[in-house]
This record gives structure tokens, C-alpha cells and sequence, in this order.
């Protein structure tokens, strides 16, 4: 044995780790969750007019029943969502895109809120908006958000609630 | 033909071996850097104590450790005051050296300058008059020196939020050197949230004050990315962080029932949500005297 100095003691080699398998390492992600807000339609006619878009979620989560689903939500049903969380968790809800009440007044040389450019940067809008919230783990416990993405109808006289 | 007397003089310090003495760097109020002579509990403070020609009504010099709290203006808490009368009240003539020496003081805690609390050691000389007197303060350091701690076990937990994202963290200590290597592993068990980045930072929290007048303060000391991207199931993120990269002190508990400064690594990750995912824990910081030497290391090769 050789009296060279052992310089083992330094101290900074890596802690031993257990090693990745390969499942683990290429199998599909636990995290996928990819909400499209796609389609906007206008429905109806004079005052009864409104436009929806679809909202369509593909996910791996277990904590969503489904793993795609497919609704149709206007706006005013993204507001109600917003107000729902805001109610009754204490998640700092991110911003909807805005009302656009000028939009709404008469007298206006374009098509206000049917007005092409403005459905496309409220569509956006609304993406990131529900993209950002079903991806925060307390959101993703609260009834309204599930009801929100899969159910066909939103039951405004539904009983607030956790999943777990 | 009527003596000439000073109003004034100039009062100086000397200490002995001032020069052979390492030089402590340490922040002022101000933010300056000061560089005091560095002493260890147990040395003896020699000096001298020159003057001009003057009448006084004594001269004096005292050691004094004491510990200000900044909120609290006004009111030093001296810890250490001991008082060596080295003229009684005269005539200074000429020049004067006066040598003076206080022996094996006890210097219980280390200097210490932080955002609400300092303490500190000073020699303070006085040349007393009837009206005003002359006074010179001198400002040593002070560091309180360790051996190798008995039990050092290393930090081991699992820890995460349920169904979202597992992890089991490991730091190799639970006490540090001041110049020593945080080495570590995160271990991915679980991972249902999209991480963008993780990393390791050191907070350090000074309490001051007691009962219902306590105040925290905490300041993030370091900063350091330790992962860039989305980990999986599975991998294993090292951690090797050099400490003697930052301006810490060793950790001070309770000190003079005055004042504590604490330390905590804080791990976080953050997700492409910019939301923050926080594990803190304490470590217990303190300074290697010079030829400590490492027991456990040399009974783990037998």
C-alpha cells in the first residue's frame, strides 16, 4: 500500500442515489394536463346573440376522472368560475381577459365583441387563464374547476366542495 | 513666566502585536468594511496611551463588550466593563506612553454586525476634565473558535404534497463549518406538476429583542440554481454548494439572552406558473479552531 495522500476525506463526492430504470426515465410524464380553447362560435340572434368556445382538456392526472374532455363554455362562465374559486378557496385567482364593455355599446363602426381580432385575443386570454388554475394543485380539489371542465352544463345551484 | 496649557490633546491606542494580529473584516452600520485586530478569549490587551502636555483630572482606560440593539438607541447593554486607572489626576508635560494591560479577559461571545444588533469589543481611553473629556474608542474583533462537533447526523426527509409532487431531500450534515461543502441529493418520488427550475438558498434570520418585543429578520444570504428543466419519476439531483463563497457567521443562539442569528437552507421549486414549492430547514453553522481535527473521519477507515 502506497503512502500517497488519500484524498477520500474531502468530502464533496455525490451522496449515493438510487438509479432511474428506464420506465421511469422514458415513460410518458406524470404531469401532462394541456387545456385547448378552440372553436368560438356565435349563437342566436339580437339580444339573445353570444359567442362559446370549446374548452378541451387531455390529461394523465388521476385526479381528473376523465382523461379528455370536450365542453362548450361562454364567457360569463369563465367569470363565474373565477368567482366561484375566489369564494370558496384562498387561491389568488390569475386575471380573465376583459369584459370589453365598450365593445358592447352601440354605434360602433366594427362588430364590437363579434368582431374577429377581438374573439382571437379573448380565446387566447381564456386559454391561459384556465390552463394556469387547473394546473395548481389546490384548484384541482375544488368542485366547481372539475365541473367546469367536464361537465356538458354548469349547475350554478350546485353545493361548493373539495374532491378530497 | 505662566505654563502653557493645552485645551486639547490627541489620544491614541496602540495595541501590542497589532500587526502579527489576522485582521477580521466586518460591516459597519454603514456598510463600510473595518478591519479590526482579531482576538480570541483568553489574550491579554496591551497597549499605550500617549499624550500632550495638559491638565486632567485623571486618565483612564477601560474594556468594554457590549451589545447594541439598534431599535433601542441609547440603551448598550456592556456585558464586559472593566476599568484600569493609569494616572491620577495631574499634569500630562510632555508626550506620555502609558502601557496597560488586561489580563486573561473572558470574551464570551464573537463580534458581531448585523441589520438590527451589533456587539462589540472596545478599548475606550479617557483623559477626564472638568468640562469636557478626551475620549478614544478602539475596536478589536472577537471570534469564538469550535472543535469538531460529537454528533453531525445527516438531514433525511421525505416531504411533499399528496397525489401533486413527492421528493425525499438529504444534506450530508446537520452542522457546518464555516468553509465547509453542502453535499446533497433531491430524489424525484413523484411529479405531477410541471417544475421549471429548482434552487437552494440560505436564509439568515436575526431575532432581536424578548417576550413580546421580539423581531425576525430574515435575509436570503445565497442564491443557487441546482436544477434548469422538468424532472421525472426517478432522477436524482445533486447539490455540492461551497460555503466559504458567502458571508456567514457561525450560528448564535440566545446570545446575552439578547439576540439570536440562525440559519436555514431553504429549497424551492418553482413551476411554469411561477408558483413556489418551499422546504426549509435549519443548520447549525460554527467556526473550525485551527487544528480541530475530524474524529468520525478517521474512525471510518478503520
Amino acid at each position: 500500500m502506497s503512502d500517497t495522500e488519500d484524498h477520500s476525506d474531502i468530502g464533496t463526492h455525490r451522496l449515493n442515489a438510487p438509479k432511474q430504470t428506464l420506465e421511469d426515465a422514458y415513460a410518458e410524464p406524470d404531469n401532462c394536463l394541456e387545456i385547448d380553447v378552440i372553436n368560438p362560435e356565435t349563437h342566436d340572434l339580437g339580444k339573445k346573440r353570444f359567442t362559446d368556445y370549446e374548452v378541451k382538456m387531455k390529461t394523465n392526472l388521476p385526479i381528473f376522472k376523465k382523461r379528455e374532455t370536450s365542453v362548450r363554455r361562454r364567457y360569463s362562465d369563465f367569470e363565474w368560475l373565477k368567482s366561484e374559486l375566489e369564494r370558496t378557496s384562498k387561491i389568488v385567482v390569475p386575471p380573465l381577459p376583459g369584459k370589453a364593455l365598450k365593445r358592447q355599446l352601440p354605434f360602433r363602426s366594427d362588430d364590437g365583441i363579434y368582431e374577429e381580432g377581438f374573439i382571437e385575443e379573448r380565446r387566447s386570454g381564456l386559454e391561459g387563464f384556465i390552463n394556469k388554475i387547473a394546473g395548481h394543485p389546490l384548484a384541482q380539489n375544488e368542485k366547481c374547476l372539475h365541473m367546469f371542465l367536464c361537465d356538458p352544463i354548469l349547475d350554478k345551484k350546485y353545493v361548493p366542495g373539495k374532491i378530497r | 513666566m505662566s505654563k502653557l496649557y493645552a485645551t486639547s490633546a490627541d489620544l491614541e491606542i496602540e495595541l501590542d502585536n497589532a500587526d502579527d494580529r489576522q485582521p477580521t473584516e466586518i460591516k459597519t452600520e454603514e456598510g463600510k468594511l473595518e478591519k479590526l485586530a482579531l482576538f480570541y478569549d483568553g489574550e491579554n490587551i496591551k497597549g499605550k496611551n500617549p499624550g500632550k502636555k495638559l491638565e486632567h483630572q485623571g486618565i483612564k482606560i477601560e474594556f468594554v463588550g457590549q451589545i447594541e440593539l439598534y431599535y433601542d438607541r441609547g440603551n448598550h447593554h456592556e456585558f464586559i466593563s472593566l476599568v484600569k486607572e493609569l494616572a491620577h489626576p495631574g499634569e500630562l508635560t510632555q508626550n506620555a506612553a502609558i502601557d496597560f494591560e488586561f489580563v486573561n479577559v473572558e470574551k464570551p461571545f464573537e463580534t458581531y454586525s448585523g441589520n438590527n444588533v451589533r456587539l462589540r469589543y472596545f478599548l475606550r481611553a479617557s483623559i477626564c476634565r472638568r468640562i469636557s473629556d478626551i475620549v478614544k474608542e478602539l475596536d478589536i474583533g472577537v471570534h469564538t473558535l469550535s472543535q469538531y462537533p460529537d454528533i453531525n447526523n445527516s438531514i433525511k426527509m421525505e416531504v411533499g404534497i399528496e397525489d401533486c409532487l413527492h421528493i425525499e431531500f438529504e444534506y450530508n450534515k446537520s452542522k457546518y463549518s464555516l468553509n465547509d461543502v453542502i453535499v446533497g441529493k433531491i430524489y424525484f418520488l413523484l411529479v405531477r406538476i410541471k417544475i421549471k427550475y429548482m434552487e437552494l438558498a440560505i436564509i439568515k434570520r436575526e431575532q432581536t429583542g424578548t417576550g413580546a418585543n421580539v423581531y425576525h429578520e430574515n435575509e436570503t444570504v445565497a442564491k443557487f440554481e441546482i436544477m434548469d428543466g422538468a424532472p421525472v419519476r426517478g432522477e436524482s439531483i445533486p447539490i455540492r454548494l461551497f460555503l466559504a463563497n458567502y458571508d456567514l457567521t457561525p450560528t448564535l443562539k440566545d446570545v446575552n439572552k439578547k439576540f439570536s442569528v440562525r440559519y436555514f437552507l431553504n429549497l424551492v421549486l418553482i413551476d411554469e406558473e411561477d408558483r413556489r414549492y418551499f422546504k426549509q430547514q435549519e443548520i447549525i453553522l460554527w467556526r473550525k479552531a485551527k487544528g480541530a481535527k475530524d474524529i468520525s473521519a478517521s474512525l471510518k477507515k478503520v
